[in-house]
């Protein structure tokens, strides 16, 4: 049972890129569709962050199509970030700004009102430190305020890279309920992790890339199917 | 509806580049600071002859601007490097022309500040006489500093994220202020020494078609720089 | 689902010389050619007696300067509508020649210009323009001495490049005013029919050397980009370059 689609959240084939010479990801196949949590599993360096920009627009493919929603991430990369919201490893905050400056500036850039930042604050666990610049916070707290711009965009495709990096078991909490709560309503989200354990009771697969290509799916009982990979294809 | 929204982002932005620039206290200060050692400088290299240094004071004015400006215009995009934070901002939904507008109305606001301290500096060390004309002489200042500043802002979205950016920027905009300042420089001396040959307005008609032509080539290519 | 090694788009090629050495002896050849009867033909200027011949090869170096950044203008607008990596490093071929004429049209202009009018610079139009149009060029080669990712350095390379070239009318124009209201004598304009032969041939063979050698450097350029990809795809054990 295919999804239609144009429900297909992520649709990507044939998705390759090289950094100068190096091929990093070399033909990437995925499909997934509203409402699926995929994790991306692998090693350092095999590409994993390198999709996820792609499917982002971040980053131009060298070789193969992605459409986010319908819309194509090269030719149609405006309505694309419409839908997104990405989360880098590195948290991309202002450190001269207070908690709330980050949040409201945010919200004047996804075109949401201000209203709502005070919201999240509260979501995040942050209200109570809202004015004290983010310079001062632990990384645990910057990742949280990260996650507080998230909720602000609203986006029907969460990227995920390895979000759960800092973050206390509160902090995990946090993030896992953000992620349900995200496709119970129909959300996408593809999380970019090195190791399942805090991830494990959202996802509903996982995908393991390995020397830029696909090596093995699993599904939600985390049950390994390797898909062989041909001597000549090496 | 869409314009409002990106002049909203627009405003945001260029609140945030203002923003943290105040809070960091160094930047404006150490800015000007060095402006008016420029200024001092030379001073030394074409005095102590008050006349002598009359006559040159409209050049070494905006070359000290200039100089100093280099230092802005990289340090305006320093917030976004410092955190990744340039990631996140070039995601955003919406027009990268909001980016640039934000950016350039920010630097706008330092360069015309940091101007107005070197100026009065310049005035008292150089004995400059204030012509009777001195609005026409606010409005070539303010000409030359949109010309100056969008360049710069422009340049820098590009040095600011290369190696060797000191060197890099001044490499890349010199050689393209040269009808800016050329223009700005020449309708300010006419301007001071009385406007002889009436030829100001010429020169300040001219500023204002350069300042509108780089405008609009910088808002054009801003994308193909800040997306990749 | 796996895929074998995928194809380069727009894969960069070895290019396989034929005809353009040819060429080039022709262009070289035909320079000498043009020299030597230029040289000949053209009588004592009547001020500046045999120094006219340096004219031959400035004018002509200044004719091209004009030209080259036409090409990096063209081919820079080229790669931002197609991105193909081939227009980038055609461009880059081109600026790197346009630098080296630029370069040698201010030097001769200068060693023109001391016996002429008794000083080596004289800030008129065409020579400080060049001068600028040097400069603008060397801005646009070390930004991209100074970026590694290739296709941020094409992208920006075309961007600055653009720019550049739109200036560089720009500038001319504004030092002709700059000199004209200083009511500064302008250089002589005005060629006697006498040396208009030479020029025209010599003109032609500027042109001729100066395609030579933008293509050849070209070229270079096309065999590292290639090579890099070879050794790469060796390395890996991929299926090597293929061809699009």
């Amino acid at each position: 049972m295919s999804p239609s689609p144009i429900a297909l959240a992520i649709d990507a084939s044939g998705i390759a890129r090289r950094f100068g010479v190096t091929w990093v990801l070399r033909g990437i196949d995925l499909r997934v569709a509203g409402g699926e949590v995929v994790g991306l599993l692998g090693a350092n360096g095999t590409g994993k962050s390198t999709f996820l920009r792609i499917v982002g627009t971040l980053l131009r493919p060298h070789a193969g199509t992605v459409r986010v929603c319908g819309h194509d991430v090269v030719k149609d990369a405006d309505s694309v970030r419409e839908l997104v919201a990405y989360m880098a490893h590195a948290p991309g905050l202002y450190d001269n700004l207070t908690a709330r400056e980050n949040l409201r500036f945010a919200a004047a850039m996804l075109d949401r009102r201000d209203k709502e930042v005070d919201a999240v604050l509260e979501r995040v666990g942050l209200i109570d430190v809202g004015n004290e610049t983010v310079r001062a916070f632990s990384s645990g707290m910057q990742r949280r305020l990260a996650i507080g711009r998230l909720l602000l965009a609203r986006p029907r495709l969460l990227l995920l890279d390895e979000p759960y990096s800092n973050l206390d078991q509160s902090g995990i909490e946090l993030m896992n309920a953000v992620i349900s709560d995200h496709a119970d309503a129909g959300g996408a989200a593809v999380v970019v992790v090195h190791e399942i354990a805090p991830a494990a009771e959202v996802l509903d697969r996982t995908v393991t890339i390995t020397e830029g290509r696909i090596a093995g799916q699993a599904d939600d009982d985390h049950e390994r199917t390797l898909i062989p990979v041909a001597a000549s294809d090496r | 509806m869409s314009l409002q929204r990106d002049w909203r982002r627009a405003r945001a932005i260029a609140w945030k580049d203002l923003t943290a620039e105040r809070r960091s206290k160094a930047g404006f200060n150490a800015v000007t600071s060095l402006a008016i050692t420029i200024l001092v400088l030379f001073g030394f290299a074409l005095g102590p002859d008050t006349r002598a240094v009359r006559d040159a004071a409209p050049g070494v004015i905006w070359l000290a601007a200039l100089f100093a400006g280099v230092l802005a215009f990289n340090r305006s995009y320093q917030s976004e490097l410092d955190g990744g934070a340039l990631e996140q901002l070039v995601l955003y939904p919406g027009s990268r022309k909001a980016i640039y507008a934000g950016k350039l109305l920010a630097n706008f606001v330092f360069v015309a500040l940091m101007l107005a301290v070197v100026i009065v500096a310049g005035i008292i060390l150089f004995q400059v006489v204030i012509p009777s004309e001195w609005p026409s002489l606010l409005a070539i200042i303010l000409f030359g500093t949109i010309g100056l500043v969008t360049l710069g802002t422009f340049y820098a979205a590009m040095s600011s994220r290369s190696r060797a950016r000191e060197v890099l920027l001044p490499l890349l905009l010199f050689p393209m202020l040269v009808p800016v300042l050329l223009a700005a420089m020449e309708a300010t001396k006419s301007l001071l020494g009385g406007n002889m040959m009436g030829d100001a307005g010429a020169w300040a008609r001219l500023l204002i078609v350069f300042d509108v032509v780089f405008l609009a080539a910088t808002f054009l290519a801003f994308e193909a720089v800040i997306e990749v | 689902m796996t895929t074998s090694a995928p194809p380069i788009a727009g894969a960069i090629v070895a290019p396989r010389t034929s005809r353009w050495p040819i060429f080039g002896w022709f262009a070289f050849l035909f320079l000498i050619a043009s020299q030597v009867t230029a040289i000949l033909i053209s009588p004592p200027d009547r001020d500046m007696g045999h120094l006219e011949k340096i004219l031959y090869v400035h004018v002509p170096a200044a004719w091209m300067t004009m030209l080259a950044p036409l090409t990096v203008l063209f081919f820079g607008l080229r790669y931002l509508w197609q991105r193909r990596e081939q227009d980038d490093l055609l461009a880059a071929a081109a600026a790197e020649v346009a630098a080296a004429f630029a370069g040698l049209t201010v030097i001769l202009g200068m060693i023109w210009a001391r016996p002429t009018w008794g000083v080596w610079w004289t800030w008129d139009a065409r020579t400080t323009s060049t001068l600028v149009l040097f400069f603008i060029l060397a801005g646009y080669l070390a930004l991209r001495a100074l970026i590694d990712d290739p296709d941020r350095r094409a992208q920006w390379s075309a961007v600055v490049g653009i720019l550049g070239a739109i200036n560089v009318p720009i500038v001319y124009m504004s030092v002709r005013w700059w000199r004209t209201i200083h009511q500064i004598q302008s250089s002589p304009s005005t060629v006697d029919p006498a040396y208009v032969i030479g020029l025209r041939l010599n003109a032609f063979a500027f042109l001729f050397l100066m395609i030579y050698f933008i293509r050849r450097r070209y070229e270079a350029a096309l065999m590292e980009r290639a090579a890099e990809h070879a050794a790469r795809a060796l390395a890996l054990g991929v299926s090597g370059v293929a061809n699009r």
